[in-house]
């Protein structure tokens, strides 16, 4: 009955994209074993850390069989999962020093397999999003950020859920995007508060 | 001399884009670099025709154990049948049991054929200062002569169908610490990252036309003549993903899922790009 429903809900999911491939996808997407496989041709002399990270957690899993397109359901249990996997400040404090969060934003290093191990990671955020005005390079795959704390009035619900964002995006949008900097351990806690300051210091030039 | 005055007038391009222009003249800028592309591919003033020129004397270079050259290589229209061979590539072949791009295939020649150990062909995969690629080159000598023709792979064989429901797969497959996947920057219309267009490959039509008529390609960037395995091989960089080994399945997968998006596109090989 439950399987029923299941298909139900991916031929309703597949039926309401307008472009035919996703919807040919939900037919016939391959045997999971068989993409394994595949992984294990390419990427199967890779350390084992290395091959760690490309295995899909149960969040992912899901995001890939819905080429991200999740079903509300699904994206609930993913919200609920990501949330829980937050881990806050124990001080309480979100704010750290813009001045330090404006290099991060621009710091695109971290994680390459031509980085040196030691390197520490940016967000690259500046990458996805436009931030503060005088900034012309910027890209357009996420929104942009611009007066991000002023026009939320720099309230402090607004603060936390930045926070919860940086650190887990899922936790706030399932399937999003944007990475799990916190989650994946790519930003540390200072770095993520450094940022939230970015979007949300009166004197940041996000806001000016 | 040639190469660094190309490389020079990129720069400046570059510089006037990011410069003076900024994101709000986008479309100005992108039409001045429209124009700069067209004013240097012709074959004439790209420098990837040299690894054109160099791929020839390769083909037809006698090497290995056996010491005959690879003109008895089949890439799929039949023994040494260079012509519209590589607009149909990645395919199936029977020989090897195999889907196979350009690359594998000529490896498969090399030690088949040839009884050419290619330790050393491999390690020298991607071009670099004082270093040639005979990879580069053979595959720029052999797709040139796909030019003015329309992509067309060859979807019959379940091998085939199976290499592109499995390149779609991987497409959409999140991992690395970032979570990215193909298709975090290639399934929307009109995206950049930073200043820098992203094509949507989601889809069949224009973008993966004019993107997959255009591989491989003369980097001006890097100096180099880089074929699709480079290309992608920097996309699992910037992914976040581990190194992918050269000429294996998943880059033949992603290949082949892009060829059908790009099916109809003309090609124009090697063009050149930043």
């Amino acid at each position: 009955m439950k399987r029923v429903l299941t298909l139900a809900a991916l031929v309703l999911a597949a039926g309401s994209h307008t472009t035919s491939a996703s919807a040919q996808t939900a037919a016939k997407a391959p045997d999971p074993a068989l993409v394994d496989a595949y992984m294990k041709s390419t990427f199967g002399k890779a350390p084992p850390e290395w091959q760690a990270r490309i295995e899909p957690d149960e969040t992912l899993k899901t995001c890939n069989a819905y080429h991200n397109e999740v079903p509300s359901a699904e994206a609930d249990k993913i919200t609920a999962r990501e949330l829980a996997r937050v881990v806050y400040p124990a001080d309480g404090k979100f704010l750290g020093n813009w001045k330090e969060g404006a290099k991060i934003a621009n710091n695109g290093r971290g994680g390459q397999f031509s980085d040196p191990p030691d390197t520490v990671a940016g967000g690259n955020c500046y990458a996805c999003h436009q931030m503060e005005q005088k900034e012309v390079s910027y890209g357009t795959l996420g929104p942009s950020l611009t007066n991000y704390g002023k026009d939320r009035k720099y309230d402090p619900q607004e603060i936390k859920n930045a926070f919860t964002k940086v650190y887990d995006s899922q936790a706030m949008f399932a399937c999003s995007n944007m990475p799990r900097f916190g989650v994946n351990k790519v930003l540390s806690e200072q770095q993520i508060k450094d940022i939230v300051a970015f979007l949300f210091d009166p004197e940041s030039p996000v806001n000016k | 001399m040639r190469k660094t005055v190309i490389r020079s007038a990129a720069a400046a391009i570059l510089v006037l884009c990011a410069g003076s222009f900024g994101s709000h003249a986008q479309d100005a800028s992108e039409k001045e670099i429209e124009r700069y592309r067209e004013m240097i591919s012709d074959p004439m003033s790209n420098p990837g025709y040299l690894a054109v020129d160099r791929g020839e004397a390769l083909w037809s270079e006698a090497r290995g154990t056996k010491n005959v050259s690879l003109e008895t290589c089949n890439l799929g229209l039949g023994a040494g049948k260079l012509e519209g061979a590589f607009a149909q590539l990645p395919r199936y072949f029977a020989d090897a049991d195999k889907v196979m791009d350009l690359e594998q295939r000529l490896l498969w020649c090399m030690q088949n054929i040839q009884g050419l150990d290619t330790k050393d062909v491999i390690a020298r995969r991607f071009s670099g200062p004082g270093r040639a690629s005979d990879m580069e080159d053979l595959v720029a000598y052999i797709a040139n002569k796909s030019n003015g023709m329309k992509i067309d792979i060859p979807l019959s064989h379940p091998k085939e169908q199976e290499m592109v429901a499995v390149g779609e797969a991987l497409f959409y497959r999140r991992g690395g610490v970032n979570d990215f996947s193909c298709a975090t920057c290639h399934a929307d219309d009109g995206k950049r990252i930073r200043l820098q267009g992203l094509p949507n490959f989601s889809k069949p039509g224009k973008p993966a036309q004019e993107t997959m008529g255009g591989w491989p390609t003369y980097r001006v960037s890097q100096g180099a003549l880089r074929t699709m395995q480079h290309r992608l091989w920097d996309c699992f960089r910037q992914q976040r993903w581990p190194v992918p080994e050269y000429g294996s399945d998943v880059i033949t997968a992603l290949t082949s899922f892009l060829q059908k998006q790009a099916v109809a596109g003309e090609l124009n090989v090697p063009s050149i790009k930043r």
